[in-house]
């Protein structure tokens, strides 16, 4: 082994913070394009050649050859998680805080089917990522082999494409294809399961600088036509709103959407995935709607006489009731670039199919054009009946309590960060209530599983974000519940010195399923409580990290204080909050319910 | 939404690749879509292979099949062959107990379908048809049930009339 390999290796695994490795690969003893290369380095190369930083994986004997290249290699990292699960999720996370495509690698049998999970997750959030999979070798497919699963049949429902590879000349290409897909379009996961022998068959290696595919060309601007008359019925509306989603933040097309949404002065809303598109903090944005919306963004839909949705889904969190939706009547223009979204769950007038960036420029120059303006009394009128609404101050909680209240525990990060961390959540009570406190003013914030809601994806999320912005504020807010499911992360954290802070809104209860239990099932709390929780102040400190426990609500701010303080910048803090065991989150529309017919809290 | 469930043939051009036909059965199964019959093979161009699907559904439910299906990767195009002028045709291979004075009347029967005998035995015939599926529905009728011994259909082939058609 050539001293040069050990060293830039081991510079990165005892986590010196050095970034300073060399370029290019250290094997590369041809330079040009074409030379003989095997799967194994053909694999290693076209990861490198997509600019890739990280990949996220772990080992097994059908990837054993392409962790043979990687370690002789340094154009990208390796970051060895403890389950191969959080790999996909890491790298997930760091496709969602990033807008470039995560990888992960992953050995085959049992490595696919515990990154099964993750790629779900990706999949429900069109989430772009690539995962390579080890297989068996080609003549053992089949025959019930040591580790065998069929992963294409595996992960064929959820993933955006997923390929095998039967010969190494088709690997190169079948990589550029895996990274186009998972990039364009609605983006999504894609697998490329590799056979053990492809790693090792040789082929001349060249890595495609594009890809033409004749079956696979998305749609990107939108119809002219149908812009033309989504414009004029903006310009028509009275009581007009604007609902946007994840495809805002997929986009990229935050900074469109709030030029569009100011030029018209109308209310906006985000989904649980659209939130960071358009300002919270902005006095336009209505906050989240949905079963856990606020009372103005639910009401404002309700009534709304023109509904521009832009990359969102009309999901069943969001309208959980489309016949109680059609209640009123309402013209609805659908930007969408999947045509699939459009009209799925919710009739619309004006389908706009295309790129959410550039169906908004588009917009936009119309609407400069445009010799009308909307209708500034009709306009007033919705303003002052959006205020009212706004006025009963949903998302007030008792701020006395000498409990800790877990919405103050997340109002208090938001002012200890300045509204400026990236936020990862897990999934439960404490998730909502990160989406409604925390006020995001940015897109790619806010990280976490809206569509598969994965519990466990919050601690493999903040270390996907950690390493793809080293310097940033990365909080991961979870519950004792969830946090046990990827909770073995936390050695990778030590490895890698992620310095990630996580907040733990403890109520020693699965919150969510709590709740629903205390609504709908006559409180009988069957298998949601959490006993025999392990001391999380310990267990952090078993894994080199520091564990802080607080118990009172004057002693909130100062724990997140010293845990985002420049002191303790580059430690992982794991802070137990013991919160209100009781408290639940509001308002909520039962599932089936109408958007008007929210639940409010009690103090209300 | 407008829920009146009719029939229709959705006909598609996909790449040739192994796996094809499972994305597409997969399809189906996984959004609980109808699936009447399926019938595939390669085009004139090896690269390409040709299905036929028959499917039944509301408007709403036929406009999502041929998104979703239109979304899979390897889906070059997607046509609702029932919303225009098209041609259907399906194959049926019957064997039937054709005995005594049966014999003739079943013979008698094939002719009226313009179907073919094409193996005989003392007791039996194999008639092939071929038809819209409603045809061979109504040859299965037409006969009596307790002299039929094995039926096999190939599910229907559809093609556009006159210009309409679907090219890579
Ligand atoms: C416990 C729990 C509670 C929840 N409660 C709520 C709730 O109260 N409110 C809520 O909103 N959600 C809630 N969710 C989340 C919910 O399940 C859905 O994940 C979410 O509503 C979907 O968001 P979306 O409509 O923005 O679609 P996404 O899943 O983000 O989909 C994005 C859409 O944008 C399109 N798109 C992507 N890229 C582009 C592009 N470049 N141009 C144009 N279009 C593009 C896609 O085709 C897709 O249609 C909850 C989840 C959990 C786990
Ligand atoms: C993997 C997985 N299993 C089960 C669920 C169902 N579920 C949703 S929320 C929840 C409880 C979460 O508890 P906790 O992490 O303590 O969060 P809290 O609701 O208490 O804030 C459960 C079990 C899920 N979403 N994911
Ligand atoms: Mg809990």
């Amino acid at each position: 082994m050539p001293a040069v390999q050990r060293v830039s290796g081991r510079a990165f695994l005892t986590g010196t913070g050095q970034n300073d490795y060399p370029l290019g690969f250290t094997n590369e003893l041809i330079s040009g394009h074409f030379m003989e290369a095997t799967g194994a380095e053909i694999v290693v190369r076209c990861i490198a050649e997509e600019g890739v930083e990280f990949v996220f994986g772990y080992p097994g004997g059908a990837v054993l050859n392409i962790y043979d290249e990687i370690f002789k290699q340094n154009r990208f990292k390796h970051v060895l998680v403890r389950h191969e699960q959080a790999a996909v999720h890491a790298a997930d996370a760091y496709a969602r805080a990033t807008g470039r495509v995560g990888v992960a690698l992953v050995t085959s049998g049992p490595g696919v089917t515990n990154a099964v999970t993750g790629i779900a997750t990706a999949y429900m959030d069109s989430i772009p990522i690539v995962v390579v999979t080890g297989q068996v070798p080609t003549p053992a497919i089949g025959m019930d082999a040591f580790q065998e699963v069929d992963t294409v049949g595996i992960t064929r429902p959820c993933v955006k494409h997923n390929f095998l590879v039967k010969d190494v000349k088709d690997l190169a290409a079948t990589m550029k294809k895996a990274f186009h897909i998972a990039s364009t379009g609605r983006p999504g996961p894609v697998v490329v399961d590799v056979p053990k022998d492809i790693t090792y068959h040789k082929t001349e290696f060249e890595y495609p600088a594009s890809i033409e595919m004749r079956s696979y060309n998305p749609v990107v601007k939108g119809h002219s036509g149908q812009m033309k008359r989504a414009v004029q019925m903006l310009l028509e509306a009275r009581r007009p709103m604007i609902y946007i989603g994840g495809g805002v933040v997929l986009g990229n097309a935050a900074a469109q959407l709030t030029e569009l949404a100011t030029l018209l002065g109308f209310p906006v809303t985000n989904t649980l995935m659209g939130l960071g598109g358009h300002p919270a903090t902005d006095r336009q944005n209505l906050g989240m709607l949905g079963m856990h919306g606020t009372y103005e963004a639910n009401m404002a839909m309700q009534h709304c006489d023109v509904l521009l949705a832009v990359g969102a889904r009309f999901d069943d969190r969001v309208i959980g009731n489309p016949a109680h939706f059609a209640r009123e009547q309402r013209r609805i223009i659908h930007v969408d670039i999947d045509p699939s979204s459009i009209s799925k769950r919710v009739k619309v007038d004006v389908p706009i199919v295309g790129d959410v960036k550039s169906v908004l420029t588009d917009m936009l120059a119309l609407l400069r054009q445009a010799k009308e303006k909307p209708d500034a009394a009709a306009l007033n009128a919705w303003w002052t009946q959006i205020e009212l609404w706004r006025a009963k101050n949903c998302l007030k909680y008792n701020r006395q309590s000498p409990i800790i209240k877990p919405q103050y525990v997340v109002e208090k990060l938001w002012d200890v960060t300045k509204g400026d961390a990236f936020v990862t959540s897990d999934v439960g009570q404490h998730q909502m209530w990160a989406a409604q406190y925390y006020k995001f003013d940015k897109p790619r914030r806010w990280i976490n599983s809206g569509g598969l809601g994965t519990m466990g994806v919050g601690l493999p999320y903040a270390m996907g974000v950690q390493l793809a912005h080293p310097e940033a504020q990365v909080a991961c807010i979870t519950g004792e519940s969830s946090i046990q499911m990827c909770i073995q992360e936390l050695s990778t954290c030590k490895q890698y010195r992620i310095p990630i802070k996580i907040i733990t809104l403890n109520n020693r209860y699965m919150g969510m399923v709590r709740q629903w239990q205390e609504f709908f099932y006559g409180s009988r709390y069957a298998e949601s409580y959490m006993e025999s929780l392990p001391d999380f102040v310990k267990l952090a400190e078993s894994y080199g990290h520091i564990g802080m426990r607080i118990e009172k609500p004057e002693d909130v701010e100062a724990a997140l204080r010293e845990a985002f303080s420049p002191a303790l910048k580059e430690r992982l803090v794991f802070m137990d909050f013991q919160t209100d065991q009781t408290e639940n989150v509001f308002p909520m529309v039962e599932g089936g319910k109408g958007l008007s017919e929210m639940i409010l809290a009690e103090e209300l | 939404m407008n829920n009146n469930h009719h029939r229709h043939i959705i006909s598609l051009l996909m790449e040739n690749e192994a796996g094809a036909l499972s994305r597409v059965a997969g399809l189906f199964s996984a959004r609980a879509y109808n699936i009447e019959s399926l019938t595939v093979a390669p085009t004139e161009d090896a690269t390409l292979s040709r299905m036929t699907i028959v499917t039944v559904g509301s408007e709403d439910i036929i406009e999502q099949i041929t998104k979703q299906l239109n979304k899979l990767i390897d889906v070059i195009k997607v046509m609702d062959l029932t919303e225009g002028r098209h041609i259907e045709r399906e194959l049926m291979l019957v064997k039937v107990k054709a005995v005594g004075a049966g014999r003739e009347e079943m013979k008698r029967t094939a002719d009226i379908f313009r179907g073919r005998i094409i193996d005989v035995t003392d007791s039996t015939y194999t008639i092939e048809l071929t038809g819209t599926g409603s045809k061979l529905d109504a040859f299965l009728e037409a006969i009596d049930p307790a002299f039929i011994i094995e039926t096999v259909r190939t599910g229907a082939s559809g093609i556009g009339r006159g210009e309409r058609s679907l090219k890579a």
